[in-house]
């Protein structure tokens, strides 16, 4: 790039901040999914309207994308102080507006009480949750109003974009990329860098660059709270790419359950027009990028690369063998780029604050952060971001404050249906790509779901291979009737019809489909069956053996029953039960019919005494 | 009152605003679905037409994702999300009760129009588990009796109108 156009581009980005970023006195309210099903919209509503009553109208409100806990939402954080309150109703406004908006006093029935110590904690970095995170891409999200790119601006937006425009070279980028050792965050841990060199280097025009955000891992919700809270990151990122490439067309692909991120999306993708960062000549430096969105269709193996590409060329998202690589021909045939979301994401971070910097976050072979999804069975859910080789009994006990209802801990499942179930004993496991494959899991996208012992494990293999058998696209014979067949042999397990020899045979099964599938869906199919009958064997075999639920999960192998010393015979059980199997008078011990009764729970959930148990 | 539009001609601007290009064919089938709800026979054969297309591709793609219908939907989807944080905290109980509550099948619908229940691979609201998403809104950490309380309340409303 010549001199002149590496002043133009400062100019522009110069311009662009005299009007840039929320002022000084706001409230950051958090608008994603999760805040949303909270009713965090009628707050910001009823904020925005009692600023107005009480004049305050100078105090800027930003409805942000994801803040992480999700665990309290609606959550707000209040600036200049940054005070921190959760679980916020509309009836806590008008005073929210008057004691602190107004007077700068706290609320503390508003602030977080942590859960040991009592003590009231005031800003989101005093919260145990948050204490041990380093949130350097996720942790945006906060100071951002996602319909407004200014916001984006006044956190050095678009910097990392004009530095690349106008002082680097395409080779420089790559190498830039690769020196921070940027692994793919989407599941396989591929280094970026790798494919941008493979596809800068391969012959085909036109190129494309894409942004997987078909984010189907049950369990992740990580990529979506970026498309969401913070698409700029994501645009920059890909722009970025597609510089160092030589690609001027670009995709977003979005799971079709999303639609708030594709609202988003396109929204950013507007704006990034709108300022000359994305479109013809960017930045007038002659460079140019075009970025369109695809929805998909709800299909999870539309996640894997060439069923990806398939499906944004209009056809069904079927795999095809991978002996011609992407980066030489993806997209219509064509040398093309994926990464995951998050990947890009860490894209302008790279260029902004350095390689080095980079990597000295991490792992020996896994560098920067990781966003994971901390759910189920724990007390502190929600998304948080940790550097790579943070253990996991940091992650579940440190920040996700342990397992609900002081149970105790059983697994964590990782990596979605490719992934496997950890047990206790290795809590210790530091958490990066390298590590997690180790133990039979592996990293996935980042979800992280944490069971208790009530979940059985033999439950939770057949769980993931019923949904892998309605999510094999049946283009090959092993996945399409290997997996079937194992889920079948699941289900007799789990209904009380195993054999002696399920095990062994599930564990043939399993290199048979892993060997005998094209794509990543099918030859990590069987991981969660292995994991699970590497670490719980003893709990397959207390199911075929002594047809025996150790958890009281498994239907057809376990009975409900009533304690009679706490059942008070209130007659509320009576009432739920659908299938009429429990009968007695009023104010005497109640009983239950196993023959009507259908396991549904709907007694255990609705009796106030504990006196439904389950055997 | 103005003539309603019929699905071919309908269809047929849905299939021009995408430029009349193969690669489309799953965002026209996405216009389709949202337009009418299902996509019509008479829909699919017109974009196939209109779009240049073989009948069966149009055909296998419609079959293929999950989000497409052949049939209609009724006026309420109830879509109960099966991912892994959700099954943990119970969502095939949940499963059960809409079931026997509203009589129908994941991927079913109700006699009367109202209700269709559907089953989602995660909707990625996992922090919220069990969710149950009806038409566009979230409902977080249901119990059985929610679910009665939900089904009765769309009822009523029904009723009313």
């Amino acid at each position: 790039m010549s001199g002149n156009t590496d002043k133009q581009s400062h100019a522009i980005l110069d311009n662009l901040s005299l009007y840039y970023g929320p002022k000084k006195k706001f409230v950051a309210i958090c608008a994603g999914t999760g805040c949303r099903a909270y009713g965090s919209l009628k707050v910001k509503d009823a904020l925005q309207a009692e600023l107005k009553k009480q004049n305050m109208t100078y105090v800027d409100v930003l409805a942000t994308g994801c803040l992480g806990f999700c665990e309290k939402g609606p959550m707000m954080i209040i600036h200049p102080d940054k005070y921190f309150y959760h679980s916020v109703k509309e009836s806590d406004i008008p005073e929210i507006v008057e004691k602190t908006i107004g007077k700068g006093e706290v609320i503390s029935r508003l602030l977080y009480r942590h859960p040991e110590t009592q003590k009231t904690l005031f800003r989101e970095e005093d919260l145990p949750f948050y204490k041990k995170q380093l949130r350097v891409v996720f942790g945006k999200n906060g100071m951002i109003d996602p319909s407004r790119i200014e916001d984006y601006f006044a956190i050095d937006g678009y910097q990392a974009l004009a530095k690349v425009l106008s002082e680097m070279t395409p080779e420089q980028v790559i190498s830039e990329v690769k020196k921070a050792g940027l692994r793919g965050r989407g599941g396989g841990g591929f280094p970026a860098a790798v494919k941008w060199e493979g596809v800068r280097k391969a012959a085909g025009e036109p190129k494309y660059v894409i942004a997987n955000g078909d984010e189907g891992d049950p369990g992740a919700y990580m990529d979506r709270s970026l498309m969401e809270g913070n698409p700029h990151s994501v645009i920059e990122g890909m722009i970025i790419g597609a510089y160092a490439v030589g690609s001027n067309h670009g995709y977003i692909y979005v799971r079709n359950e999303y639609p708030l991120a594709v609202e988003n999306l396109s929204k950013a993708i507007q704006a990034a027009k709108d300022n000359g960062l994305l479109g013809e000549n960017i930045l007038g430096t002659g460079f140019s990028f075009d970025i369109q969105i695809n929805k998909g269709a709800g299909a999870f193996v539309c996640g894997e690369s060439s069923a990806l590409f398939a499906s944004i060329e209009g056809r069904a998202g079927e795999p095809r063998a991978k002996y011609v690589h992407a980066v030489d021909r993806g997209l219509y045939d064509k040398p093309t780029v994926l990464n995951n979301v998050e990947t890009w994401a860490n894209v302008p971070l790279i260029i902004n604050k350095g390689a080095d910097w980079f990597a000295s976050i991490g792992t020996e072979g896994s560098k920067g952060t990781k966003i994971f999804s901390l759910v189920g069975k724990i007390n502190n859910t929600g998304l948080i971001e940790v550097p790579m080789g943070t253990t996991l009994y940091e992650i579940i006990y440190d920040m996700g404050g342990g397992i609900t209802g002081g149970r105790k801990f059983k697994a964590v499942q990782t990596g979605g249906p490719s992934g496997g179930c950890i047990p206790e004993s290795l809590l210790d496991l530091p958490v990066d790509f390298d590590r997690l494959y180790d133990v039979g899991s592996m990293m996935g996208s980042g979800g992280m779901i944490v069971m208790d012992d009530t979940s059985c494990m033999v439950d939770v293999a057949r769980y993931f291979l019923e949904f892998l058998k309605e999510e094999s696209c049946g283009k090959c014979v092993p996945c399409r009737e290997g997996v079937r067949r194992m889920s079948e042999i699941l289900e007799d397990i789990c209904a009380g019809r195993g054999r002696e020899g399920d095990i062994e045979l599930l564990e043939t099964m399993s290199t048979a489909v892993a060997d005998g599938s094209l794509c990543a869906l099918g030859g990590s199919a069987p991981n969660p069956v292995l994991s699970t009958i590497r670490y719980f064997r003893e709990e397959y075999e207390a199911h075929i053996r002594d047809h025996r639920c150790p958890a009281g999960v498994c239907k057809g192998l376990i009975s409900y029953n009533i304690d009679e010393e706490k059942c008070t015979g209130c007659g509320v059980c009576v009432k739920v039960c659908a299938t009429k199997a429990i009968t007695g008078e009023l104010k005497k011990v109640h009983t239950i019919d196993n023959d009507k009764c259908t396991r549904c729970g709907a007694c255990i959930q609705s009796c106030k005494f504990d006196a439904i148990y389950v055997k | 009152m103005t003539k309603p539009i019929s699905v071919a001609t309908k269809t047929r601007q849905i299939v021009k605003k995408y430029g009349n290009t193969k690669s489309a064919v799953i965002a026209v089938l996405q216009d389709l679905q949202e337009t009418f709800n299902y996509l019509p026979k008479e829909a699919l054969k017109t974009a196939a037409k209109a779009m240049n297309v073989p009948m069966s591709r149009i055909y296998e793609a419609a079959t293929f994702y999950t989000a497409f219908s052949l049939e209609p939907r009724g006026k309420h989807v109830v879509k109960i999300c099966k991912g892994t944080a959700c099954h943990v905290r119970g969502a095939a109980i949940l499963q059960d009760r809409f079931e026997t509550t509203l009589g129908i099948k994941p991927g079913g619908t109700t006699k009367d129009g109202l209700f269709s229940l559907e089953t989602v691979n995660c909707v990625g609201a996992c922090a919220l588990g069990p969710v149950v998403v009806i038409n566009t809104e979230y409902h977080g950490q249901v119990t059985i009796n929610k679910v009665d309380k939900i089904i009765k309340k769309i009822n009523k409303e029904e009723g009313a109108q």
